[in-house]
């Protein structure tokens, strides 16, 4: 819990040179290495103010700079925190800035120039500017503080990647969450908090959620989409006092209502930090005062972001922060030495999924000629409306339904002329009038918000040899806010390139390390005869460098390509692959031996067991795909395991065939049409262990009750009568849910058989790495696939044919081999020998009576 | 092999109080690492393609993987868990994780010796 975000590792200070005598530089003092300082950063030396400025940068946090939107991606699950790093430790040193993570600075001695910081150190400036954010604002409840004055455990405010760590630590532990604060952030951690299993419930002092944007019909509205997700809804009404001795345990609310719960998360608004204003005397109101030049009354000392007050307007979300950067950065430089802020316009997404919510400007009229357009459907969840004054767009609240949001943003930004039809503006009409495309948006129209980035700095980017749509985002940023305008980021760089647009070109690359398409790739490596990892790096990466996470998929490509010929190299391969099991947390592997179709005996089963009782295998367990597997096994004991069980590898481990599912079929089964087990069992006779670009997992069914989930396979056969199989592909139920596509009905097990062979070659030859068929077959298409495999529409059938031959001839059982003779010295070595090994719980088999097991970490 | 094995087995020659020869060279499969049990704390050392050698700390800061289980190239070494990455040249993690510790490593007489 205490990596230091976009850290290093010689400390969390980088030093730049320091020496103050000879450089003459003046000195750039930055308070907050938040989202408006680094910006500020950035905006300075991209002016070419490294020339300029010796820059140095306090911050309180010991991180690098990260994206605080993100946080609640983050605090959801769905994106890593490494993810969300803008700047990392080495960025700053990379740039010649001085970088003190960590460091606090307290007061400013505006007289002697110099700022005070907490670890005692004094830092003179020349410039300094504040860009100190907020903090959540915790209201007084009884209760919830501790006597020293901290946060009671269970107590959080949502702002910092810390706080977002403990509680994603905590969301383990607990089972019942209230969320203070009906606004945006409110309810991104309830949602977050939720899809984490946690029962959880708002309370919001506020009759109506998001009232800071919404109107009380739309906060109605909104109110019942949320109720709608699970999430109980409790307004008008404080909470007052936090239950609970030494965590919490409950909230109270102010009519007398307790709610029970074991997390309590603050959102119920930010206040700047502006101590250090007050300290050094500056002025400050809500925020620190700042003219239309970002200066406070201090000539020296200027103030940006969430921490700063222009024209009594203090705001809270980052494009008014980034503006600030860039106006004061244009300032300082001398870019442009009268360049002013205005204010900012205001827009705002709320990042929950399942609850569309955008909002800009005002969202009622205000004056008596203000037009005022309402749709509101509240059964659908949809509330639309917009405010037009003098024929220009100055509000729009979008809720349920956000598909116009791209066009009324533009409008928003730009004062875009406006239709006559004023209902266009909310809704689709169906009467052929083509909708505002991305080819008639003004240049100057506004496409990342957060970035303030226009469609024309699209274009320019592209005209100036951009070629794809990352290097777009790298270059102008859009994009890289929030996150939520990539597509028409996308949709803007398609056509600006006019179809002259590289694909991202290392997106097509097979593996990241050799700059070639998977076809070129093949080519290569066939024509210049290499056969081992080490030689396709020499001949073909840039500088002959390796590259360690392309190791596997060259790996996977050798063997399909070369079958016997593959020269091996275990470096070459993924720890699973060197030792034929699969690693486990702890560094344990699993066993599953090969058990065709799921069919097993008596005896192999006794074998099974003596196996797991002799290494005393802390867990037995049956998969989800119809095998048995022994977890936890020590490395060192693998050999002398598959020695005793002496059946083949199940290939759990491997991007390759692993099982074929089967239900009872015809045999046993009253419905059953077809002989379903049999035929499974074939199948994985055949492709047993054949390498692929990501893993295969097959069924066959006897009828179309479906029984083995065939419709949800890589290749599923369903048994239809009269001798008929049907054959699907593409199909999954894992992290992707997708029914196969029929490929076609054929009259014999044997077709099957060929007809799969067919289709696997094909995959394995086209797919990029790690594709698997869910993503395949829908990308090639199912005619395409069809007239190829069918048809032999492309001449290529048999060539796929001896493909998979030449794999299949080259299967041998790895655990026969390397389990007799080590493939390299130390294959079987222990690699953390201290630790006592296993750590995953041993478990015995549940008792009948329901009595829990812990399921240890 | 026990761990007394592991640590004994590789014979000893005077190079300093803290040095300790813990395997030969070719003991280490190229572009692969093992662990070694040095004075009591488990390193593990890996010879890469280019024949350099490195000594890390066994375990993986982010969750203890057995970073001897890794993939390598001449600039990092890819933990098996979770595939962070860390450079050899200072031990920083290239996604954001605590750096990891190395310990000096060299060849002498084609045995590896550990400084620890
Ligand atoms: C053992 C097993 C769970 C069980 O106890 O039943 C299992 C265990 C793992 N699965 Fe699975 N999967 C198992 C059946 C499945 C199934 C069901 C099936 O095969 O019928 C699915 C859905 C079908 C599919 O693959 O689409 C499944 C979808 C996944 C996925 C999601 C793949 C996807 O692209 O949607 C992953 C993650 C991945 O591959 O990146 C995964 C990854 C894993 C890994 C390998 C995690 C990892 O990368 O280390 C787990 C290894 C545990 C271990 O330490 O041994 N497992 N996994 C099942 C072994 C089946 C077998 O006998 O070979
Ligand atoms: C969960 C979450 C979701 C959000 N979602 C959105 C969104 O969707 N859209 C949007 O526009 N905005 C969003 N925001 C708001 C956005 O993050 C802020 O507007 C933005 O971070 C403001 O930047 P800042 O630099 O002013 O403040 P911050 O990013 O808070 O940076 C201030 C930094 O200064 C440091 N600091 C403070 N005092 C001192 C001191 N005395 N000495 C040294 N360092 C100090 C702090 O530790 C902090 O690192 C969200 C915020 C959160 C928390
Ligand atoms: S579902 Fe997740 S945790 Fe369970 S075995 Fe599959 S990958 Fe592992
Ligand atoms: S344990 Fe090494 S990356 Fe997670």
């Amino acid at each position: 819990m205490t990596a230091v975000l976009g850290g290093r590792p010689e400390g969390l200070t980088s030093l730049a040179l320091e020496d103050d005598d000879f450089d003459p530089r003046a000195r750039l003092v930055v308070v907050g290495n938040g989202m408006a300082g680094a910006r500020f950063v950035e905006e300075v030396l991209e002016r070419g103010g490294g020339d300029q400025f010796r820059i140095t940068v306090l911050g309180d946090e010991p991180h690098g700079n990260y994206n605080r939107i993100m946080l609640s991606p983050v605090l959801a699950g769905e994106e890593h925190e490494d993810d969300i790093v803008l700047n990392s430790h080495d960025w700053y040193a990379d740039n010649g800035v001085t970088l003190r993570a960590g460091v606090r600075a307290d007061r400013i001695d505006t007289a002697a120039k110099v700022v005070h910081a907490a670890d005692g150190s004094v830092v003179p400036y020349d410039h300094l500017v504040l860009a100190t954010g907020s903090y959540s604002f915790i209201p007084p409840m009884t209760g919830v503080r501790t006597d020293d004055g901290e946060l009671k455990p269970g107590v959080h405010g949502f702002r910092t990647i810390d706080e977002t760590r403990t509680m994603l630590d905590a969301v383990g532990r607990c089972r019942r969450a209230v969320v203070m604060g009906g606004g945006l952030l409110g309810l991104e951690a309830a949602r977050a908090l939720q899809g984490h299993g946690l029962h959880v419930e708002l309370v919001h002092a506020m009759p109506h959620l998001m009232n800071m944007q919404l109107d009380a019909e739309a906060g109605a509205i909104l109110k019942k989409s949320v109720e709608s997700l699970g999430i109980a809804v409790h307004l008008d009404v404080f909470a007052t006092e936090v239950f609970g001795t030494d965590r919490v345990e409950g909230v109270g609310l102010a009519d007398g209502r307790r709610i029970d719960a074991d997390l309590l998360v603050v959102a119920a608004g930010v206040r700047p930090n502006t101590d250090i204003g007050v300290r050094s005397g500056l002025e400050v109101q809500r925020g620190i005062v700042v003219d239309d030049q970002l200066r406070t009354d201090d000539p020296d000392v200027y103030a940006i972001g969430e921490c700063a007050q222009h024209r009594g307007e203090v705001y809270g979300l980052v494009a008014p922060a980034w503006e600030h950067a860039t106006v004061l950065a244009d300032v300082l430089t001398g870019t442009d030495p009268d360049a002013e802020y205005h204010g900012s316009r205001t827009a705002t997404k709320l990042k929950v999924a399942g609850v569309d919510v955008a909002v800009m400007g005002i969202n009622t009229p205000e004056r008596d000629d203000d037009e005022f357009l309402v749709i509101s459907e509240p059964r659908r969840g949809v509330h639309l409306s917009v405010v037009i004054r003098d024929d220009k767009l100055i509000g729009a609240t979008l809720l349920g339904d956000t598909r116009k949001v791209a066009f009324l943003t533009q409008a928003f930004d730009r004062g875009a002329p406006l239709p006559e039809e004023r209902i266009r503006l909310l809704v689709d009409l169906s009467d052929g009038a083509e909708e505002v495309g991305v080819a008639d948006m003004p240049r100057d129209s506004r496409v990342c918000n957060c970035n303030g980035v226009t469609k024309g700095a699209i274009c320019g980017a592209v005209a100036e040899g951009c070629g794809s749509v990352g290097e777009v985002m790298d270059r102008t940023r859009a994009g890289k806010g929030c996150g939520s305008c990539k597509s028409l980021v996308k949709q803007i760089v398609e056509w600006a390139a006019d179809g002259d647009l590289a694909e991202d070109p290392a997106a097509s690359y097979y593996v990241p390390g050799i700059p070639l398409a998977k076809p070129d790739l093949m080519a290569a490596i066939r024509s210049q005869d290499l056969r081992s990892v080490s030689a396709v790096f020499t001949a073909l990466a840039p500088g002959g460098q390796e590259d360690a996470k392309s190791k596997m998929g060259l790996t996977s490509l050798l063997k399909m390509l070369w079958g016997h010929d593959y020269v091996r190299e275990s470096d070459g391969e993924f720890i699973n692959d060197r030792v034929h099991g699969n690693i486990q947390r702890d560094g344990t592997f699993s066993v599953v031996p090969q058990m065709k179709g799921g069919v097993t005996t008596p005896a192999q089963l006794r074998r099974i067991a003596d196996v797991a009782e002799k290494y005393e295998v802390p867990m037995v367990k049956v998969t989800g795909g119809q095998r048995i597997d022994l977890l936890g096994v020590r490395k060192e004991d693998l050999p002398a395991m598959w020695e005793d069980l002496g059946m083949p590898s199940g290939y759990a481990y491997g991007k390759s065939m692993r099982t074929v599912k089967t239900c009872v079929g015809s045999d046993f089964c009253r419905f059953g049409l077809d002989d379903s087990t049999q035929l499974g069992i074939d199948l994985e006779t055949r492709f047993q262990g054949i390498e692929s670009p990501a893993k295969i997992k097959m069924a066959v069914v006897g009828c179309p009750r479906n029984c083995a989930e065939a419709y949800v396979k890589d290749v599923g056969v369903v048994a239809v009568g009269s001798g008929m199989w049907e054959v699907y592909v593409g199909g999954a139920a894992g992290a992707t849910v997708r029914k196969g596509d029929l490929l076609a009905t054929v009259s014999s097990p044997d077709e099957v058989l060929t007809l799969t062979g067919r289709f696997l070659q094909y995959y394995r030859e086209n797919a990029n790495w790690l594709e698997r068929t869910y993503d395949f077959v829908p990308r090639v298409g199912l005619d395409r696939l069809r007239h190829v495999l069918l048809e032999d529409g492309e001449g290529v059938v048999a060539d796929l044919d001896a493909g998979i031959q030449r794999s299949i001839d080259a299967y041998t059982d790895p655990w026969g081999q390397d389990g007799k003779q080590p493939a390299t010295p130390g294959q079987f070595r222990p690699s953390l020998p201290l630790i006592a090994l296993p750590k995953v719980p041993v478990r015995s088999a549940p008792k009948a009576s329901g009595s829990r097991l812990e399921v240890g970490r | 092999m026990s761990l007394a094995d592991l640590t004994t087995a590789a014979p000893s020659i005077a190079s300093g109080p803290r040095a300790h020869a813990v395997a030969r060279v070719e003991d280490i499969p190229p572009g692969e690492g093992r662990t070694f049990v040095v004075a009591g704390t488990q390193i593990a050392v890996f010879r890469l393609r280019n024949g350099s050698l490195h000594a890390t700390q066994a375990a993986c800061p982010h969750a203890g993987g057995p970073l001897a289980d890794g993939q390598t190239d001449v600039n990092v070494l890819v933990c098996p868990l979770h595939l962070y990455a860390y450079r050899w040249s200072d031990g920083a993690s290239t996604n954001g994780a605590a750096p990891i510790r190395l310990f000096p490593v060299r060849e002498v007489d084609g045995n590896v010796v550990v400084e620890a």
